[in-house]
């Protein structure tokens, strides 16, 4: 139906990114093709060592999960989405086509190895997301594609992960985010993947940062050179939410908490890993 | 130009009403101007503020930030819809007996949230409420007389 409408024609999913885009007039499709009443699309699935998400799947539902639970940086991306409301409406397939430089999910998904499914009328394809997000608000989809399922792998045991947002209030994009994800022996990093979000035009891998951990006994030391290393990959724009300098120095607070978190959930604790608020 | 109309039904505080409207008419200006009931209130119109809050099957959403159409055969709640009978709901209730209001412009949207919140757990911490109304601003009362209207609200309804 799309590729009837022409390029003047855009998907809408939950809409609390594109709604308030409208308004604003920086988008200004001629149609709109609702993609709220096809039934199918929202689903939490586990098979074969990874977690499915229907593309409709609302935020508010993957907070609920228990299934999702099962890889604590979902759930902390999730729970931590703008606000109520905005979480019973937007939907994780809509956040990742969307491409917002200071989106979520994007930046949480990106420390695990997740999978985007997308259609057109060309047939079905998958695409890593790593190369799904191709700049601010570009992905790799066709004009006339959408995303149909978002697929997570299960990490391997011995793994944790955090997903940290600093927002001035609920409703407002973050000022800067980090996800961590680690696997461990003991105290020893095997691995590590570090991505930092609202810093630059899409979410930055802090590859420096994660060869800081891999193979270290993580302590403070090795922990505070990993979260400068993050610092000096941080691209961030100045802006209502704070100078650069404020968003790098974010950045390494962020980064050192995700990584303590990330640790002690790889030991099987329980921690919960709330949003900051100024 | 010109703009085709879409039929749309839609339950209002269980009432039924069936309308033409433009695709492009928000779900808030629909209850404000085609049902005539202006409790929903727009604030930012920037899906900031909350104050447009209505429960879409029970669940809390900004009206400014999704179209009518798009609540098509949906149940919708609004504040007007809260009371019974010629009797306050036990959040209205509250938040007269709190002072959990002053202008009140944001009040009908809090208590919608509030609404959401307390069916999913009518006993919610003072850390649960404030993460249930972080999407609604309020401008003049500082919060700590609407944490205890919803926690009284919350006993209240417990004890009904």
């Amino acid at each position: 139906m799309l590729s009837q409408l022409g390029e003047g024609a855009k998907f809408l999913a939950g809409g609390q990114s594109l709604i308030p885009l409208l308004k604003l007039r920086f988008a200004n499709p001629e149609h709109l093709v609702d993609l709220n009443f096809i039934p199918g699309t929202s689903f939490i699935k586990e098979d074969s060592g990874a977690l499915h998400f229907g593309a409709m799947t609302r935020h508010a539902e993957i907070e609920h999960s228990t299934l999702a639970k099962k890889i604590p940086v979902l759930h902390d991306c999730a729970a931590g989405i703008a606000d109520v409301q905005v979480r019973n409406r937007g939907t994780i397939g809509g956040s990742l086509a969307e491409a917002d430089p200071s989106g979520d999910w994007a930046n949480a998904l990106i420390t695990l190895n997740t999978t985007v499914h997308c259609l057109g009328t060309d047939g079905a394809r998958t695409i890593p997301l790593k190369d799904f997000i191709k700049d601010a608000y570009t992905t790799a989809l066709a004009h006339d594609e959408l995303v149909t399922e978002v697929e997570v792998e299960t990490p391997p045991k011995g793994s944790g992960g955090a997903y940290l947002a600093f927002k001035r209030s609920a409703p407002v994009y973050p000022s800067a985010s980090a996800a961590v994800q680690l696997a461990m022996t003991g105290d020893v990093c095997q691995d590590a993947a570090i991505a930092l979000g609202c810093v630059g035009l899409t979410p930055i891998r802090a590859t420096e940062a994660e060869t800081a951990l891999r193979g270290k006994n993580l302590n403070d030391k090795t922990i505070s050179t990993a979260a400068e290393a993050a610092r000096s990959v941080a691209d961030p724009q100045a802006d209502m939410r704070g100078s650069a300098d404020y968003k790098r120095q974010l950045v390494v607070a962020l980064v050192k908490r995700a990584i303590q978190i990330a640790t002690r959930r790889a030991r099987g604790e329980r921690v919960e890993g709330a949003h900051l608020y100024a | 130009m010109k703009i085709e109309k879409t039929a749309v039904h839609i339950s209002v505080n269980g009432k039924p009403y069936a309308r033409e409207v433009e695709p492009r008419m928000l779900l808030v200006e629909f209850l404000r101007e085609a049902c005539d009931l202006t409790g929903t209130h727009v604030g930012c119109d920037t899906t900031y503020c909350g104050a447009c809050t209505v429960l879409m099957n029970g669940l809390a959403v900004k009206s400014c930030t999704m179209f009518a159409v798009q609540a098509d055969g949906s149940e919708i709640t609004t504040v007007e819809g809260l009371e019974k009978d010629g009797k306050l709901h036990p959040i209205q209730q509250a938040f007269g007996d709190s002072y959990g209001l002053q202008c009140g412009y944001c009040t009908p949207g809090l208590m919608l949230s509030a609404h959401q919140l307390l069916s999913e757990n009518p006993v919610p911490s003072e850390k649960e409420i404030r993460k249930a109304i972080a999407g609604n601003t309020c401008r003049c009362t500082g919060y700590m007389n609407i944490f205890k209207a919803i926690e009284l609200a919350g006993r209240n309804m417990k004890g009904a």
